[in-house]
């Protein structure tokens, strides 16, 4: 078995003081397509947080909130993504002036979450929608060896969603995602956790699950 | 421990009836009403024939505001960052405690009456303002991004800190472009070439109607500000000023002045040896003591001066107590009365009432009073009203002073340290507070005595400073006070 990116062994994890999420064990291999489900306030994205602090290898984030500077524009917000691959003085250097290369790779990005031509509009003046493909082509961009999304696609329309899903998950080897579409968890991932009450209460392969089985988790 | 509202009430109820007693409030001249009448006859007839003098003061107010805001801006930015170690945090509080005209003062003796007297000035205190606000201002720009942890600091300061802050930054910038007009004014007052030179000249000659033609020039300025400051213009408005004061004829300093100010500034005792027992009588027991119950008393009457007009001022930008049309007229009093710097006010009314506590007091009262009436009926007139909510006068007592008496403590108490160092500069106008001992050994150059008196001038602002925020924290009712929200609590 190749080592697994991730180890958790009876770790109780919160946020804030506040425990969410209790005894979680789990591992996390490569190659993996992982769907975490689950109420809201069950701890998804605890768990997720946890996994991020934990990982050692190069990974890309899309955080629920996007995590974008709304002051920037979209081009620096999606160059953000690969800013520790650079110096402190050609990041400052690209903050005020970005060269023709640094464009040309963002604008192929912004090509593949639709947002060509927007690269010079500051996020401030977004949709909801257009931001969450900001956050997308940001971890597009960073690439790496793993993605962590928290319900990376929600706010787009559920065809262009699952296009999009389908595009991350195409483009980075392992990825652990919340998602809230019990359907869609089962069409695209390989192994799906499903939390309740703070604790792990489902964690098996896919195949292996119905979507009756998953719509326990939310009564 | 929580303290009750009353209980402070009641506290600085004492403290300044207290004051009162001791306060010198007497002097009246001979005839105010013929001063009073002449200054009208002025205001009703300006002078505007030394119209190319004026304008070259006007000019240059506005060069040494730009020059020094732009150079206290900087050092702020640079600073900020770096806000949190001890050093550079206690360097700020010792050079913003220090009043601008103070400092104009003191480098009177290194450089002259030179622009760059009047740039320092300006530019040093208001670094170690700009430094505190921009560096609250960036650590609430929450760095949100998902950027890896491996990450310079200095990165993701200007990547993500930086752009969510400069908005603010922005605003608080020039709102102290405001603050910078007033002051570079004021500086006026010692002898540098601005409007207020322009305003003692003219009322030490009593001639009205130039002073007025100063006032309203100066009020043509301040007023409009928001309008006229182009952001892509300001760096060409920079050059200008830096040139414009460059090209400023200057009187020489004569040769190795550094020296003898460095040595002037070691207390005479360390460089004659002196009897160190003789120093300190003249200086703490003599000057710095007197000075300071000036300072206090005159401060706490104007507090409460203050407090009493913003209380039942506010309401006159309410359109809901005061009428649409009267709104109108209460903000332009306001906003004028916000804009004249207080120590100008003061020595205008000096002339009227003669010398005494009291125009300092009403001066005082007036300014700092307006720009707190000014921030809460902003407030007011924001505040949702149910329907069939009384107006007038009964909204005033039953519902906008009950709901905003937390902004109104938390204001009051705020404008407090700026008060009294304000009430400190006032005795440049010869009232007895520490102003007065300070101008008076700079003029038989005693700088080491300056010094000291600064020093201990920015000990009591700290004092009031600290204990100000010990009580907004104790009664615990205040709003958190964001000062880019209310533009205008600190000055």
């Amino acid at each position: 078995m190749p080592q697994p990116l991730v180890t958790l062994t009876g770790e109780s994890l919160g946020w804030g003081g506040q425990l969410a999420l209790h005894d979680v064990s789990l591992q996390i291999a490569p190659g993996e397509r992982i769907a975490i489900l689950g109420r809201s306030g069950a701890g998804k994205s605890t768990l997720l947080t946890a996994l991020h602090d934990r990982a050692q290898v190069r990974l890309a984030l899309v955080p629920q909130d996007h995590g974008l500077i709304g002051a920037l524009s979209v081009f620096h917000n999606v160059w953000m993504g690969v800013l520790d691959d650079h110096g402190t003085a050609r990041n400052l250097r690209t903050l005020i002036w970005p060269n023709a290369d640094e464009r040309g790779r963002v604008a192929q990005v912004l090509g593949v979450v639709g947002l060509d031509d927007l690269g010079r509009r500051p996020v401030s003046q977004l949709s909801g929608g257009q931001r969450q493909r900001v956050a997308l082509a940001r971890a597009l961009l960073r690439g790496g060896a793993l993605v962590l999304g928290d319900e990376p696609v929600t706010a787009l329309d559920p065809e262009q969603g699952a296009a999009l899903l389908d595009h991350l998950l195409g483009a980075f080897p392992t990825s652990v995602l919340v998602l809230h579409d019990v359907d869609q968890a089962l069409r695209v991932a390989t192994r799906i956790i499903g939390l309740r009450q703070g604790r792990v209460a489902v964690d098996a392969p896919a195949s292996d699950l119905s979507a009756d089985d998953l719509l326990q988790l939310y009564r | 421990m929580i303290l009750q509202r009353r209980h402070v009430l009641a506290g600085f109820a004492a403290l300044t009836l207290m004051a009162l007693w001791f306060a010198d409030l007497g002097a009246m001249r001979p005839d105010p009403w013929m001063t009073l009448r002449a200054i009208g006859q002025g205001i009703l007839h300006p002078d505007f024939s030394d119209i190319a003098g004026l304008l070259r003061a006007t000019g240059l107010t506005v060069a040494f505001a730009f020059c020094g805001v732009g150079l206290g801006a900087v050092l702020g930015l640079l600073l900020a960052p770096f806000y949190g170690r001890a050093a550079v945090r206690l360097t700020c509080i010792a050079v913003r405690s220090v009043h601008e005209l103070f400092w104009a003062l003191l480098l009177l003796g290194l450089t002259g009456l030179s622009p760059l007297t009047g740039v320092l000035a300006i530019g040093l205190p208001y670094a170690g303002i700009f430094a505190k606000v921009f560096s609250e201002y960036l650590e609430d720009a929450a760095a949100s991004a998902p950027l890896s942890r491996r990450l310079p600091r200095l990165t993701a300061l200007l990547w993500v800190r930086l752009p969510q802050a400069l908005p603010q930054m922005r605003t608080y910038t020039l709102y102290r472009l405001e603050c910078g007009l007033r002051s570079s004014a004021v500086l006026g007052f010692i002898g540098l070439p601005t409007l207020g030179f322009q305003l003692e000249t003219a009322f030490k000659q009593a001639q009205y109607g130039q002073a007025a033609a100063v006032l309203a020039l100066f009020l043509a300025l301040i007023l409009p500000l928001r309008f006229w400051v182009i952001w892509r213009l300001v760096p060409l408005m920079l050059a200008a000023s830096a040139t414009a004061l460059i090209w400023l004829p200057t009187p020489p300093m004569g040769q190795g002045a550094l020296m003898r100010f460095l040595t002037g500034i070691v207390p005479s005792p360390l460089r004659t040896g002196a009897d160190w027992g003789g120093w300190l009588d003249k200086v703490l027991l003599q000057q710095a003591l007197p000075g300071s119950i000036d300072t206090l008393i005159l401060s706490q009457i104007a507090l409460a001066a203050a407090a009493l007009i913003a209380a039942v001022a506010f309401p006159a930008i309410v359109p809901s107590v005061v009428g649409r049309a009267g709104a109108v007229i209460g903000h332009g009093v306001l906003v004028v009365l916000r804009s004249i710097p207080d120590y100008m006010l003061a020595f205008v009314l000096l002339q009227v009432l003669g010398p005494s506590m009291l125009p300092a007091i009403l001066a005082l009262g007036l300014h700092n009073g307006a720009i707190i009436a000014h921030l809460l009926g902003r407030q007011a007139a924001s505040l949702p009203q149910r329907t069939g909510a009384p107006r007038g006068v009964t909204l005033w007592a039953w519902d906008l002073f009950p709901r905003l008496s937390p902004a109104f403590w938390a204001l009051c108490l705020y404008r407090w340290e700026i008060i009294l160092r304000d009430s400190a500069i006032m005795g440049l106008l010869g009232i007895g507070t520490l102003g007065f001992y300070i101008q008076s050994n700079v003029q038989t150059l005693r700088m080491d005595r300056v010094v000291a008196l600064l020093v201990v001038s920015a000990l009591l602002t700290l004092l009031i400073d600290t204990l100000s925020r010990r009580l907004r924290r104790a009664m615990r009712d205040g709003p958190p006070l964001r000062i880019e929200a209310s533009r205008c609590l600190a000055t």
